[in-house]
């Protein structure tokens, strides 16, 4: 199987440690990952901001990149979900775009989805002795519809201690261009989210998306709170020699 | 009198940073809001066939809509037949003048009404206070905005953002009879509203009422309520008044089976709403004329993903679970329809010309609560993410974007950018300056790390070359 991990350009930029996890973890589980050097970026920020044309341009360039390949893994949901849910109304029905979108974008995989319905693992022998809770994200939440294969993975992780977030499912207010354009009301949904947070008593906050754990973790370090967030893929890369 | 919010000045993100701060609103709104979704939960969770419900629903609607000028005929000649009179409004000003030359006519200067959106919609109340006629609202939430001289925030619970305390503050003050020793004991204040409301519905000629649905079939509307009222308001004067927007049809009797069942859950988070009032055309000892308004709703139904919106049956679902309504409060969108359904509704009805109506499309994180919850289906993230590419845009926000499109375009640019942040990582400021401080102020800066992903991969073989 040919399998391509797209990072996401917030990954690729500010969090390359989750896109090292994700390698090391589909190495471990015995697939070869490539990763194409032409890839950028999904084309979300600007096509939710209405910045359709750069959007299309983007989306574009992702299916040329990506064709041809088995599957397509990206640890983020909202992206994941960007190329999936979105993609398809973005193309005249009939054109050339349409039809490049109908065979890319049903092989993108969040990462979960990836692990438990293709590799067909919901443990993939991580250890990660500590207090974590989960954020579901709202893109994986409602727009993939994940469910609870990332929790599944989660609590197969040895010495792991999943909490429940209260308000789970609840927006944390990141909303990507959202979070500058309505500050206060982003804000306001941050601090909610982090009260839930602190009230599990967690050391780690876990999510399936960088983005949101950036805006999560910048209201949590601002507060001096101590919680660290920790993209899901690093959590279950992690094991005994890594600890 | 009740304000108005046409012209209101500002911005989404200005109205909602005040209320924001507002520590009274957001405990109310957190209260109401979180009680009646969990209630929305529990019913609509107890129906297994939810899921083929909301799609009727949603079936019914788009078949309504693509046949809309067929059935508004056949509903016309339904009413006709059934002895009322119909009338068309093009817009709100054609509107208040067919209304208020009607209660004109009959030579009343007071009125009843029922909650109506739709009459709110076109600032009924305003038009007719201008020629010496009083319109008094009789749905308990709607009393207390009208007494309070307050703008509604909220399509179901109009005053959702006052709390007992409050309200009994705004009867003692405002109440002409007002009982002495008003206590905020729910009861109580029901009680005093009931008083003051009897006097009314006995002594009012002239009632002016929406409907949530209107048959074509049979040119039967419908009205859902809870305390009454609005049975009191629709049985009791000599001459009833509907002012109803097109998109209320639904072709046949049959069809209501299925809205019955959907609003209740939806709304109130009930299985069954305690009032349904059907009338069709005029009974005995009663006139009765529909006001058919159009107010740009055509205009929406010419737009093909906009469209969808028309099939709101306003039960406010989405404003429950929305998580900007519940701290921005109903205020801030300025206009009768806040919250997800007013951001997608507003701009379309009102167009983008105001610094306010273009602010609506962007005061939402996407996260899709409201579509989720909705029983007619709208995605109300896609028409949002559509309006915004119809929005103006700021200056500086284009020309950023641009350089961001730019750059992204290609990879060997994506990493030059990456390593000439790279180079200054230590000199990134912890407070961003102009806009990006919005960032800022609240949340400290990721880190820039030493080296992209890219870089890393290129470098290493993917790991494969230095054991990393
Ligand atoms: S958009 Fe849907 S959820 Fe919102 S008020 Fe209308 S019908 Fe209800």
């Amino acid at each position: 199987m040919r399998v391509a991990l797209f990072i996401t350009c917030v990954n690729d930029t500010l969090f390359p440690g989750t896109g090292k996890a994700v390698v090391s973890l589909l190495r471990r589980l015995g697939c070869d990952v490539d990763f194409p050097a032409a890839q950028t970026c999904c084309g979300q920020m600007h096509v939710n901001t209405g910045y359709r044309d750069e959007g299309v341009r983007l989306a574009r360039h992702f299916t040329e990149v990506f064709a041809g390949y088995d599957a397509v893994v990206a640890p983020s949901g909202s992206c994941a979900a960007m190329v999936r849910e979105q993609y398809p109304k973005l193309a005249k029905p009939g054109s050339r775009g349409a039809a490049a979108i109908a065979e890319v974008a049903p092989k993108v995989y969040e990462l979960s989805e990836f692990l438990i319905d293709v590799l067909k693992v919901d443990d993939v022998g991580a250890y990660f002795p500590h207090r974590v809770t989960y954020h579901p994200t709202c893109h994986s939440l409602r727009g993939l519809h994940l469910g609870d294969r990332p929790t599944r993975l989660l609590r197969n992780v040895r010495g792991l201690e999943l909490v429940p977030l209260p308000g789970a499912e609840e927006c944390c207010g990141f909303g990507g261009t959202f979070a500058v354009k309505n500050p206060a009301v982003s804000a306001a949904m941050g601090a909610d989210k982090t009260r839930n947070i602190m009230d599990t008593g967690a050391e780690v906050l876990c999510a399936a998306d960088n983005s949101c754990l950036m805006h999560l973790g910048g209201t949590l370090d601002r507060q001096r709170t101590g919680v660290r967030t920790m993209h899901l893929a690093e959590i279950l890369a992690a094991t005994e020699e890594t600890q | 009198m009740s304000g108005t919010f046409l012209g209101m000045p500002g911005n989404f993100p200005d109205n909602s940073r005040k209320a924001v701060a507002d520590s009274q609103l957001r405990f109310n709104l957190r209260k109401a809001t979180h009680t009646i979704r969990g209630k929305r939960a529990g019913v609509v969770g107890e129906l297994p066939d939810w899921p083929e419900l909301r799609a009727a629903g949603k079936a019914i609607k788009e078949h309504t809509l693509r046949n809309l000028d067929r059935y508004l005929l056949q509903l016309e000649t339904a009413v006709t037949e059934a002895g009322g009179t119909v009338h068309w409004a093009r817009d709100a000003d054609e509107a208040n003048r067919i209304v208020t030359g009607l209660v004109k006519a009959t030579g009343e200067t007071e009125v009843v009404k029922v909650k109506s959106m739709a009459t709110q919609e076109i600032e009924l109340n305003q038009a007719l206070a201008a020629h010496g006629i009083t319109a008094y609202e009789t749905d308990l939430a709607e009393l207390i905005v009208q007494l309070g001289d307050d703008f509604p925030s909220h399509i179901l619970v109009p005053a959702i953002h006052r709390n007992r305390s409050e309200i009994r503050e705004i009867f003692l003050e405002k109440m002409p009879d007002v009982p002495p020793g008003l206590t905020d004991d729910p009861p109580a204040l029901a009680e005093a509203a009931r008083l003051h409301l009897r006097e009314r519905f006995l002594r009012s000629k002239v009632a002016i009422s929406g409907a949530n649905f209107m048959v074509a079939e049979t040119g039967t509307l419908v009205v859902l309520e809870s305390e009454g009222n609005g049975r009191m308001c629709l049985t009791l004067p000599r001459t009833l008044i509907s002012v109803v927007g097109i998109e209320k049809l639904l072709p046949s009797w049959r069809d209501l089976e299925v809205f019955l069942q959907l609003l209740p859950r939806s709304s109130t988070g009930e299985r069954m709403n305690p009032y349904t009032s059907m009338w069709t055309g005029a009974v005995e000892g009663q006139d009765f004329h529909l006001v058919l308004l159009d107010n740009g709703r055509t205009d929406v139904l010419a737009d093909e993903v906009g469209r969808q919106a028309l099939r709101c049956i306003r039960c406010s679902a989405c404003l429950n679970v929305c998580p900007v309504y519940e701290r921005a409060g109903g205020h801030a969108y300025g206009s009768v329809y806040p919250g997800p359904i007013g951001a997608i509704l507003t701009p379309q009805l009102r167009g983008m010309s105001s610094e306010l109506d273009a602010s609506l499309p962007f005061a939402s994180s996407l996260c899709g609560a409201c579509y989720e919850v909705c029983p007619v289906a709208i995605d109300i993230p896609e028409v949002l993410v559509d309006l915004r590419a119809k929005a103006p845009h700021a200056a500086v926000e284009k020309a950023g974007m641009k350089v961001a499109g730019w750059i992204l375009d290609d990879h060997e640019r994506l990493a030059k950018a990456q390593r000439a942040a790279t180079r200054v990582r230590k000199l990134v400021p912890r407070r961003l300056p102009g806009p990006l401080s919005a960032w800022t102020d609240t949340r400290d800066l990721p880190e820039i790390p030493e080296e992209s992903f890219r870089d890393w991969w290129e470098r290493t073989g993917g790991g494969e070359r230095d054991g990393e």
